[in-house]
């Protein structure tokens, strides 16, 4: 293992306000993205350094005060970048860390991304998880400290969590190591397609829903084969500026899938 | 901007138009009863998981009694402190006094001008004195339990209760935590707004942070429950009286900080309160060390240091003005006099106005200002005690309850001081924004004294 080289040059969009996966550090270096989402303190942080070992580079979100940490590992051949995105709570507000997070999802495209859950606290974090699931369906959930809440005589069954949820969950100690093994497997059989994803997607309100659906048919005319119509649209009707920016520079076309040659 | 994008952008904000205005908190309400129900279904707990502080935060959290809980509390803490400053005033009163005795008929025995004697005892001294023996006891009880409380992480839960009041008025639940600094020093809670990240909703908390009295303002808030509402009643209830005038110029001044914050909200900073999240802090022991350096060092010396040095000047001035004669009046009664007719119909004299002007660089120095304009001439009276103040104010100067209770409000509501406004013009940096804070804040001032006096006056009181 070694450190990775610091970048010689500013990445070419260092100024851009969304941010793409090509942004990343050592382009082209790895196979699979993953994203590492969650509240604060879940444990978050602790899987990350357990992944990357020493292998990570921080930094600052380009144009904001919040930390960055990514790095990288390999597992069953292949090599990954993970991004460890800022603790947040939802991905809802206007505060930094959740814009942040919430464009990453979008913008940087993640192959996956793995959702640190708090088994102590399981409610709360269930808010965060299933707002990234309406992002994104590519999720595995880490049910996190599992000990503590053992201790606490909390029991949490993470099979019927699977279920309600409709994508795999592990259980973790993140502090021993525990079932790292075993998440890592799943993310990879959930970005190889072995393991089909059915997110859960909240119901939204009849006049909500009218307007998603007046919205999504001139998004995909405007973006012909765009990902994440839905939420887009969601977002647009909140007035999210970045979103509002990426459809007004057409930057929203990133998201298109290039055909597979 | 191509012409789709433009479609599209212009499609979501018509449609947003046509949105029930609360379907945010419809998306975010169907999310959390989604986690619950889910969380329902997979977690099985055994035995009582919940923690002691869980069992705290559902008290003090409680969605009915939270915020009476939290008013009922406060007015605990001013009633300790009335009861408690009364005994130590006096006595501080008495020594400081008999210094200024000692200290004049030593200057006469050395043959000291009478006029030297005079400015510096009975003008510059006598204001010293009275910052301290009616601002040191009270601050001395109020601030420590003030900060225990600030220590114990009581304020967050504070913001958790009074959110909904904030979103009803447009305005930010972070404010809760700003106004809670406030109370300390309006600059401080000026400076403290930046943790609101919508500039909007800052703004509002900026403008209104001024309508909960700073530690420079509570002595005479203090001071007046004690001495004017306590007199009305029996006295056993003398202290609850004292309490209730105390705790209810505060709820007057939280009142106009959403009032005003409406109002903003709907005309000038027009917009929607943004969501945010809060997670209620564990409790922390109080660190007894921190607690008597932040109370006693931070805000009881610095504010006590900060009367004195601003007190001293506005006493030698005030002598000044109340020793020129000019024709067979003072310069105090003279400039007293021209705004007499303002300060009568507001409830209050030329006098109080007139501290309130002297006053604008610290507002700690409105009671000694106002003693020595009243007592600066050289007929003056010994104020050992509270029941010497109640004799001047009352008897001599003809103030009533009208004036105690205008006074009050106008204490609570008025101008921010110099320190404040140019941390508003700083913090904003706008001239603008600055002058709003500053006249904005007087016009409710004005207004609400004068309808209250006017009432008061149609009804038949003093």
């Amino acid at each position: 293992m070694k450190l990775l080289p610091r970048p010689k040059a500013a990445p070419a969009c260092e100024t851009c306000p969304l941010f793409p996966r090509e942004w990343l550090l050592e382009e082209g270096k790895w196979d699979y993205l993953v994203a590492l989402a969650g509240n604060p303190n879940t444990g978050k942080s602790t899987i990350f350094n357990a992944l990357t070992g020493l292998r990570q580079h921080v930094g600052n979100w380009p144009g904001k005060t919040v930390a960055r940490a990514e790095g990288g590992f390999s597992f069953g051949g292949k090599r990954y970048k993970v991004v460890d995105l800022p603790g947040t709570y939802s991905l809802l507000t206007m505060s930094q860390e959740e814009e942040i997070a919430r464009d990453f999802l979008l913008f940087g495209r993640p192959d996956a991304v793995i959702v640190v859950v708090d088994a102590t606290a399981l409610e709360r974090n269930l808010n965060l998880t299933l707002q990234v699931l309406e992002i994104t369906s590519r999720v595995v959930v880490a049910l996190n400290l599992m000990d503590e809440a053992r201790r606490r005589g909390i029991r949490v069954n993470p099979r019927a969590l699977s279920r309600e949820l409709g994508v795999p969950v592990v259980p973790t100690v993140a502090r021993t190591g525990k079932g790292l093994r075993r998440l890592l497997e799943t993310v990879e059989g959930v970005i190889e397609g072995r393991i089909a994803t059915h997110p859960r997607r909240i119901p939204l309100d009849p006049e909500l829903e009218k307007a998603v659906q007046t919205l999504v048919p001139l998004l995909l005319e405007a973006f012909p084969g765009l990902p994440h119509a839905r939420w887009i649209a969601l977002r647009l009707l909140d007035g999210d500026p970045s979103i509002r920016r990426a459809v007004e520079t057409g930057e929203l076309a990133r998201l298109v899938p290039e055909p597979v040659p | 901007m191509k012409p789709e994008a433009k479609r599209i952008l212009e499609t979501a904000d018509a449609l947003r138009r046509t949105l029930p205005e609360d379907f945010r908190d419809r998306l975010v309400e169907s999310l959390y009863a989604e986690a619950e129900a889910i969380t329902r279904r997979v977690v099985h707990l055994e035995g009582d998981p919940l923690s002691w502080e869980e069992r705290i935060d559902r008290i003090v959290t409680h969605p009915l009694w939270g915020l009476p809980l939290m008013v009922l509390g406060l007015a605990v803490i001013f009633w300790i402190t009335i009861v408690g400053a009364n005994y130590p005033s006096e006595l501080l009163a008495a020594v400081l006094f008999a210094i200024e005795d000692l200290g004049s008929r030593a200057f006469a025995a050395l043959h000291v001008p009478a006029i030297l004697t005079d400015f510096l005892w009975h003008g510059v001294y006598r204001g010293l004195a009275w910052v301290v023996s009616v601002m040191l006891p009270p601050m001395a009880i109020f601030f420590p339990i003030f900060t225990i409380l600030e220590d114990l992480g009581y304020l967050p839960r504070v913001a958790f209760n009074m959110d909904w009041l904030f979103k009803k008025a447009g305005a930010h639940g972070k404010q809760a935590l700003t106004m809670a600094m406030g109370f300390g020093c309006n600059a401080a809670g000026v400076v403290a707004t930046r943790i609101i990240e919508s500039p909007r909703e800052r703004l509002i908390a900026i403008l209104t942070n001024n309508f909960v009295p700073c530690n420079g303002r509570w002595p005479l808030l203090i001071m007046l429950g004690s001495l004017f509402f306590a007199a009305v009643v029996p006295p056993r209830f003398r202290s609850l009286a004292a309490t209730g005038a105390v705790l209810g110029a505060v709820l007057v001044g939280v009142f106009f900080t959403f009032l005003v914050s409406w109002l903003l909200s709907r005309t000038l900073l027009r917009g929607e309160p943004s969501a945010f999240t809060l997670e209620l802090p564990p409790y922390r022991r109080p660190n007894v060390l921190r607690i008597l350096y932040t109370s006693f060092i931070d805000r009881t010396v610095k504010i006590l240091w900060r009367a004195v040095y601003m007190a001293a000047p506005a006493g030698g001035l005030i002598w000044i003005l109340a020793n020129v004669q000019v024709g067979s009046r003072s310069l105090v009664q003279i400039l007293a006099g021209w705004l007499q007719p303002l300060g009568h119909l507001i409830g209050l004299d030329g006098m109080i106005l007139l501290a309130y002007i002297v006053a604008i660089p610290a507002n700690e120095i409105v009671i000694p200002t106002l003693i020595m304009g009243y007592t600066g001439a050289r007929t003056m009276v010994e104020l050992e005690s509270l029941e010497a103040l109640r004799h001047l104010l009352v008897d001599q100067q003809g103030w009533t309850l009208l004036t105690a209770v205008s006074l009050m409000l106008f204490a609570v509501l008025h101008n921010p001081c110099s320190t404040t406004i140019l941390t508003i013009w700083k913090e904003t940096g706008s001239k603008r924004w600055a002058a709003v804070g500053t006249f904005l804040p007087l016009a409710v001032a004005f207004a609400t004294t004068f309808v209250v006096a006017t009432l008061w006056r149609l009804l038949g009181g003093g």
